[in-house]
């Protein structure tokens, strides 16, 4: 039996009527057409499928989406505002942050949480924030100069 | 993914309602980060799910002493100061909390631990204890500082010591028709200092191959030297649930804890631990590994008495 929820989704109401077995990593990709948001592990440890869910970073690959009535998911496609990119998606291609590209939604995303909840994050607290998201490539260190240079510009930003 | 159907009630009495009506068909979801990955791969196909998601209350986490109740047994600890804690707490709720920093420390490392914080934010700290993993942060540091949980049914409460709560390998004393609603736990007394090893030879998310916790009491005995006036040893990952290592307390309690007696007390845990052969060790290092890291529980417990 199909259930129906109001879900927000990058600032959008939707009235959605899913049934209980669907995950909201698939409502957002199939049902809403946002493939921004990837699947890997489907286990809640590669960090592919992160959204945020109420403002916190989540794996999507473990949420059933008819548990989420009211609530608000933002997913990569949100962050761009205006047509400017976040600064963390724009540090993610001026310093190379990404190689194939199937992670990075997920790592940006983990990122954003990151600066949302402390600004001025020193490089290891980068490190143990982002150790869930996996990245085949195994481009770590491009990675990490991507996010401690979208602090300054993210700070800016939200001023 | 399996089909069922999904109830998604708003208070609690609605859910143990529901809970009565489908009885071992219903399978009760909090955060779902592990009832969601068994139902993808099959290991739990209930019939229905009910999801807590919606129940409000039950999410905060309070000072308080533990209630008095006829099934609570252990003298020392009714009365006792400590923390209340919501079962519908998010993990990351209690790593984030201040007031756990501050009166527990031990129990914020301890969920400091637990996956990663997209996990954390999700999963909850009674869905984690009903899920009754072996592997899992939270148990080991909870039964050393002597942690129960009150779980309520249509009927009423029982209060029960989270070492006897957890029976086996996804098992746990959660009867027919209750609900896990609150965890409480003490506050370590004065005197003490309290440690949590966790072994992690692969990576910094990955569940244990060894994980300790240690609580030492100390007093002052004849002659002026410190003694052990309590100690509290419990270890996971090696066994089919976190074990209360009461043979090496019982050496240790009321004598110095000098490195020989230590040394000693952290060998018997090799008799009581039953580990598996796994990608995270074989038996036989988790085995030699559990000795290694109580005794070096003991010793950081020992530092940190203040």
């Amino acid at each position: 039996m199909d259930q129906s929820i109001t879900l927000k989704v990058n600032g959008t109401s939707h009235e959605l009527e899913v049934p209980a077995r669907r995950l909201l990593v698939d409502c957002l990709r199939y049902d809403l057409g946002l493939t921004g948001t990837k699947e890997g592990c489907s286990v809640g440890v590669c960090g592919a499928c992160t959204v945020l869910v109420d403002g916190k970073m989540a794996a999507s690959c473990l949420i059933l989406t008819a548990t989420l009535d009211g609530a608000e998911i933002t997913t990569i496609e949100g962050l761009a505002q205006d047509g400017r990119l976040h600064p963390v998606q724009q540090a993610f291609i001026d310093y190379g942050g990404f190689q194939c590209g199937i992670c990075t939604p997920g790592q940006i995303m983990a990122a954003k949480s990151l600066l949302d909840l402390n600004p001025s994050p020193s490089e290891q607290e980068i490190r143990e924030w982002m150790m869930g998201n996996l990245c085949r490539c195994t481009g770590y260190y491009k990675i990490l100069e991507s996010i401690v240079n979208a602090i300054g510009p993210t700070q800016e930003a939200s001023k | 993914m399996i089909d069922f159907q999904l109830h998604c009630p708003n208070t609690l009495e609605e859910a143990l309602g529901l809970l009565g009506t489908y009885g071992d068909d219903a399978r009760v979801m909090a955060g779902g980060t592990a009832l969601v990955i068994q139902m993808k791969q099959r290991l739990a196909q209930p019939e229905h799910v009910i999801s807590l998601r919606g129940v409000a209350g039950f999410n905060r986490i309070e000072e308080s002493t533990e209630e008095s109740t006829e099934e609570s047994t252990g003298e020392s600890s009714n009365g006792a100061k400590g923390l209340k804690i919501g079962a519908f707490c998010s993990q990351e709720q209690v790593a984030t909390s201040s007031t756990v920093q501050e009166k527990l420390p031990l129990v914020w490392q301890a969920y400091r631990q637990v996956a990663t914080p997209r996990i954390r934010n999700i999963a909850t700290v009674g869905g984690g204890l009903v899920h009754g993993d072996p592997s899992q942060d939270p148990p080991p540091t909870l039964i050393a500082l002597g942690a129960s949980v009150t779980l309520t049914s249509a009927g009423g409460q029982r209060v029960v010591p989270v070492e006897d709560f957890l029976i086996d390998y996804y098992e746990t004393d959660v009867k027919p028709g209750e609900i896990l609603t609150d965890v409480f736990i003490p506050a370590a007394p004065a005197g003490s200092g309290a440690a949590y090893l966790k072994f992690l030879p692969r990576t910094a998310d990955d569940y244990a191959t060894v994980a300790v916790a240690a609580v030492v009491t100390l007093e002052e005995g004849p002659g002026g030297v410190n003694v052990c006036q309590d100690i509290r040893i419990a270890l996971g990952a090696v066994g089919i649930t976190a074990i209360h290592a009461t043979q090496a307390e019982d050496m240790l309690r009321g004598q110095p804890l000098t490195e020989e007696n230590i040394r000693a007390a952290a060998a018997t845990v090799k008799d009581v631990v039953d580990p598996l052969d796994d990608y995270r060790g074989s038996a036989n290092y988790k085995r030699e590994m559990s000795e290694v890291f109580t005794r070096r529980a003991i010793q950081q417990a020992l530092e940190n008495v203040h």
